[in-house]
């Protein structure tokens, strides 16, 4: 059971090997958190991730967990609930696609679309419909600034998780008063392994500051959070700015 | 819109699908419940017995083969601060229906009840007939099967104890859906008084009550200047009355931490009351006033340092420096704040955190570090009072033990809290002492055990009584009770 501060007692992240999953589990370890299951393509990376995790003390399960495949999914993650509650759910995979190459390739970047999307639509039903069978609990899904408006240098990207935030949007009005809390995270640009190299957004973050916005946004109950908080502002300009002039804009 | 599953299909068969495979409409017996701390709201069906047949039934129905069952609790008036009467994706009983006085016997002093009277009621039926509850918490709005199951103490603990040693007899309605009278002096009821309604369902109690003779209380006032002053004042011997209780200013810092306005009372004896005081012509009428609540939407941050600061302030200087034999209606002394109704809806969405916790007489040093730290912190907390413990009760999960007991409530949304009183804790227990499970809604599970000794005893009565868990809680599952 979560506590007075929104501190989950057990965590599922879908998405086992993220950055900013990893980093989120960590900070929940040295509140509450006691159980971790990391659902997660089988890789050494995975098993890597879990010692991490249970060096911290945490007792950590790892889920073979595919979001392509969304057969599976059912009964994959069903499994887990029948376990014993989850009191928070982190639905922290995704893929940024090579933006050059998958416009080319359109084998690759449906392959993008569907792993920000129908495999987070497919995944996040299934978590949110056990949620709701047990009452409570939080479905924490990993947005990005760039599904808010998309730009020219990341529209693949940008345009699945577009689709990943407005279904976690109605999936949380869905879920209102039903005990299950979804909250929608939008991190800007993240510095992290997987975006070393790249040209760095404006108001860059870290998975340790996703990590700490999303445990402030699990005491608030928040349905959205920005990291940095700045962001909304800075979005709400950009969300209006008109197509001739967001087109000139170093975005 | 999607629909989901919500857990129990339908109400007699209570069949529970644990996926979402077939989509299915909420229905309007689910409701989000939250504690009066409003903090960490779940989903459950609420189940209104209107008598024991009924709760019986329900009980029942919960324990049957074949079910995923997510248990069930008893749920009076939702005072608890914390998650004691919630329970996720299970069912809640109300117990407010169950709210007939059996019977008074206005010689002895005897009162029988179903378990969802509240005191309220108790002492608008009772006080006009010379008795009154004996013990009362800080609020009248409780139900007494609450107060047993929680173990409620007042202002008079040095003297009287806790509810349940008042407690004759009661009536249980255990996980087999079998009736029990419970005396006082075996395990089930050592287990059930203090017990957060884990062992059954309270049906009825049996409640010995206090003669008064007036509805006023004559009061003494004095101030005390710092923790030390205040310690030596609550402890003195040299003053007789029942109730004592000392409101404390935690925002107070340097040589004045700690202080605080202390009051003695006790029920005001007719001949005390002056002539032509119009108690005279009606010494037991009971009227408490009401005052509008606050608008449903507040924002967070209201009580800050700022402006409980001022509250704070206000109430030290408006105290008298030392009144002896004031007369107060019971009401405004024992439930000053019971005449706002929602008065929990100051702290805004976030909800309030409450601390409640005892240390033991000889560790007043545990005591005065956490007083400081409280007071280097600045938090916000209005009010606070430090009260002395007597006995305990024989509850193995009752929270008085002797000691120094401080209770104060804290808005859930300062930074850093969680840690914070997570530290607060460790000291605590250090110390010997303990936090109060009714008021909990955070404490650390591997911390319990420290605070009460009873605790194995406890889950293996449990265990025994109710293999299949049908009473469970929010506060069974996060503490592992």
């Amino acid at each position: 059971m979560k506590d007075a501060f929104g501190a989950p007692q057990s965590l599922l992240v879908l998405g086992g090997t993220s950055e900013i999953g990893l980093a989120t589990a960590r900070r929940l370890i040295a509140r509450r958190t006691r159980t971790v299951w990391l659902a997660g393509r089988p890789s050494p990376a995975l098993t890597a991730a879990a010692d991490s995790l249970r060096a911290l003390g945490a007792d950590v399960h790892t889920v073979p967990f595919d979001a392509l495949d969304t057969e599976s999914h059912e009964e994959r993650l069903g499994k887990i609930f029948t376990e014993g509650d989850i009191d928070m759910v982190l639905l922290a995979f995704g893929v940024p696609g090579d933006q050059a190459r998958d416009e080319s390739d359109p084998v690759a970047a449906v392959r993008v679309a569907q792993t920000n999307y129908t495999g987070a639509v497919s995944a996040g039903l299934v978590c949110a419909g056990a949620l709701q069978a047990q009452g409570h609990g939080s479905l924490v899904v990993l947005s990005s600034v760039a599904g808010e408006r998309a730009r020219r240098a990341d529209f693949i990207y940008g345009s699945s998780k577009a689709g990943l935030d407005a279904f976690a949007q109605g999936l949380g009005d869905a879920l209102h008063g039903t005990g299950v809390h979804v909250m929608v995270v939008r991190p800007g640009f993240v510095r992290s392994r997987r975006t070393a190299g790249l040209a760095e957004g404006p108001l860059p973050t870290t998975p340790e500051a996703v990590a700490s916005a999303i445990e402030l946004g699990l005491r608030r109950r928040s349905e959205t959070v920005w990291v940095p908080g700045a962001l909304r502002m800075v979005m709400a300009a950009v969300r209006h700015a008109p197509r001739p002039l967001f087109r000139r804009l170093p975005v | 819109m999607p629909h989901f599953n919500t857990g129990i299909s339908d109400r007699d068969g209570y069949t529970v699908t644990l996926m979402a495979v077939e989509t299915h409409v909420l229905d309007d017996d689910c409701v989000a419940l939250s504690g009066w701390g409003r903090t960490a709201p779940t989903l459950a069906r609420v189940y209104r017995p209107r008598g024991h047949a009924e709760a019986a039934e329900a009980v029942r129905a919960h324990g049957a083969r074949g079910t995923i069952a997510r248990g069930t609790i008893a749920r009076g008036l939702g005072r608890a601060y914390g998650d004691a009467a919630q329970n996720a994706g299970g069912t809640v009983l109300d117990m407010t229906g169950l709210d007939r006085i059996l019977a008074v016997d206005a010689t002895t002093g005897l009162v029988v009840c179903e378990a969802g009277v509240s005191l309220h009621r108790l002492m608008a039926a009772l006080l006009p007939l010379g008795w009154f509850v004996p013990v009362t918490p800080a609020t009248r709005y409780v139900t007494v099967g609450g107060a047993v199951a929680s173990d409620v103490h007042g202002t008079n603990h040095q003297v009287v104890g806790s509810f349940a040693r008042h407690v004759t007899a009661l009536e249980l309605l255990t996980a087999d859906g079998g009736v029990r009278t419970v005396p006082p002096g075996t395990p089930l009821f050592d287990a059930t008084t203090g017990g957060m309604g884990l062992t059954g369902v309270i049906l009825s109690v049996t409640l010995r009550l206090l003669p008064v003779e007036t509805s006023l209380m004559s009061v003494d006032t004095e101030r005390a200047r710092d923790l030390d002053d205040l310690m030596d004042r609550l402890g003195s011997t040299g003053h007789r009355r029942s109730h004592s209780v000392a409101w404390i200013d935690l925002l107070a810092r340097g040589a004045a931490t700690g202080r605080a306005v202390l009051t003695r009372a006790d029920h005001a004896p007719y001949d005390a009351l002056p002539r032509r005081h119009r108690a005279r012509r009606e010494p037991l009428a009971f009227r408490p006033g009401r005052l509008p609540a606050p608008p449903p939407y507040v924002p967070g941050g209201l009580l800050n340092r700022t402006t409980v600061g001022l509250l704070n302030e206000l109430r030290y200087r408006r105290a008298a420096r030392a009144s002896t034999g004031r007369l107060q209606p019971l009401t405004a002394f024992f439930h000053p704040l019971d005449g706002i109704p929602h008065r929990n809806r100051v702290y805004g969405r976030e909800g309030v955190v409450p601390y409640r916790f005892v240390v033991p007489y000889g560790q007043e040093e545990a005591l005065r570090r956490v007083v400081l730290r409280i007071a280097a912190r600045g938090c916000p907390s209005s009010p606070a009072t430090l009260r002395r413990f007597g006995a305990g009760g024989p509850g193995w999960l009752s929270f008085p033990r002797p000691g120094w007991a401080l209770a104060l409530d804290l808005p859930a949304g300062l930074p850093g809290l969680g840690a914070f009183l997570d530290a607060l804790d460790e000291e605590v227990a250090g110390a010997g002492g303990r936090v109060c499970l009714a008021q909990d809604s955070r404490v650390r599970p591997e911390a319990l055990a420290a605070m009460y000794p009873r605790l194995d005893e406890f889950r293996a009565l449990r265990a025994e009584l109710d293999p299949r868990s049908t009473f469970t809680s929010d506060l069974s599952r996060r503490l592992a009770l």
